[in-house]
């Protein structure tokens, strides 16, 4: 059974959740890894999940960029390893510059922490083979530094994207909740998938709008993509 | 008009989580040996309108204690004229 990776910094909280979607959703094997007990090798994706790193000091996720790990798993992309960052795992990938844009203080200069719903555009890769363009789907965000920002649209306009579809909650830079390599193999988003995958954690009106990046992963890493 | 930089920083008795949290794990984690410590601190810059730059130092001092933006008891400040506006 294909093997996933979770890593926890000191400070990650929603590893075991990822660890329990990536089981119960995706079927396959997965476990929470120390940051510095991680070795790229034996793994078939990673996964980089939410919370804080390093007290999030300096700017969400930018000690967390510049650790071993991450290092060790940019090498890793260079063999097809699919990796995933969430909330603060995206956070991280971009300021360690494996996904464009930067991650500034929500406009409102809050936390949040609603629900909110979410258009897929241009999706490709493994964390959304299974996804078709336009796609809509909900799921809830909870950060202080969500406000995607990039300078130009052209330079993300060609690559997978999540989008806040009706309301943006922050003040994001082209309603961008999420965006990808241009392969799709590095994708990363501020939304929590791993908290939209079952009935029991989604409210009745809304979709389970996580369970299709479980469900492509589940399926690219069986299949290929 | 004038600029009053104020910057507080924790009395160095006091523990201070950011700056120590960027010296260990950042700095002195990837070959600035040369590095012996950092403290971190909260920066504001202040414009006062005022006819002199002793009188706009003085308002920013005078507001910074009675509106304790700084506690004396944990944190230095520094309150410092950058330039006129």
């Amino acid at each position: 059974m294909p093997k996933v990776a979770v890593i926890k910094f000191p400070g990650t909280n929603a590893d075991l959740d990822v660890v329990w979607v990536l089981r119960k959703v995706s079927r396959l094997e997965a476990y929470s890894i120390w940051h510095s007990e991680f070795r790229a090798d034996g793994w078939d994706a990673v996964v980089i999940p939410g919370g804080f790193s390093y007290g999030d000091w300096l700017r969400a996720g930018a000690i967390a960029a510049k650790s071993e790990v991450v290092k060790e798993l940019v090498n890793a992309l260079d063999n097809g390893i699919p990796l995933l960052g969430i909330c603060n795992g995206f956070q991280i990938l971009t300021e360690a510059e494996v996904l464009p844009g930067v991650l500034l203080p929500n406009e409102s200069c809050r936390f949040i922490c609603r629900w909110v719903r979410v258009r897929f555009v241009n999706p490709r890769g493994p964390w959304l083979k299974l996804v078709s363009n336009d796609f809509v789907a909900d799921m809830p965000i909870a950060h202080g530094e969500g406000r995607y920002y990039v300078g130009f649209y052209e330079e993300v306009s060609k690559l997978p994207l999540i989008t806040y579809y009706g309301y943006n909650p922050n003040g994001s830079s082209y309603d961008i909740a999420g965006v990808g390599t241009s392969d799709g193999l590095v994708l990363g988003l501020m939304p929590h998938p791993e908290r939209a995958s079952e009935p029991e954690l989604t409210p009745r009106t809304l979709s389970q709008g996580g369970r299709v990046v479980w469900l492509s992963i589940s399926n690219a890493l069986r299949e290929g993509w | 008009m004038y600029v009053v930089e104020v910057v507080i920083t924790n009395k160095r008795v006091a523990r201070d989580p950011e700056g120590e949290t960027i010296y260990k794990d950042l700095i002195s984690r990837y070959g600035f040996d040369k590095v012996r410590g950092v403290r971190s601190g909260k920066y504001l810059e202040i414009l006062v309108e005022s006819k002199s730059h002793e009188e706009a130092l003085n308002y920013v001092k005078d507001l910074c204690s009675k509106l304790r933006l700084y506690n004396p008891s944990v944190h230095d400040v520094r309150v410092e004229l950058r330039c006129l506006k």
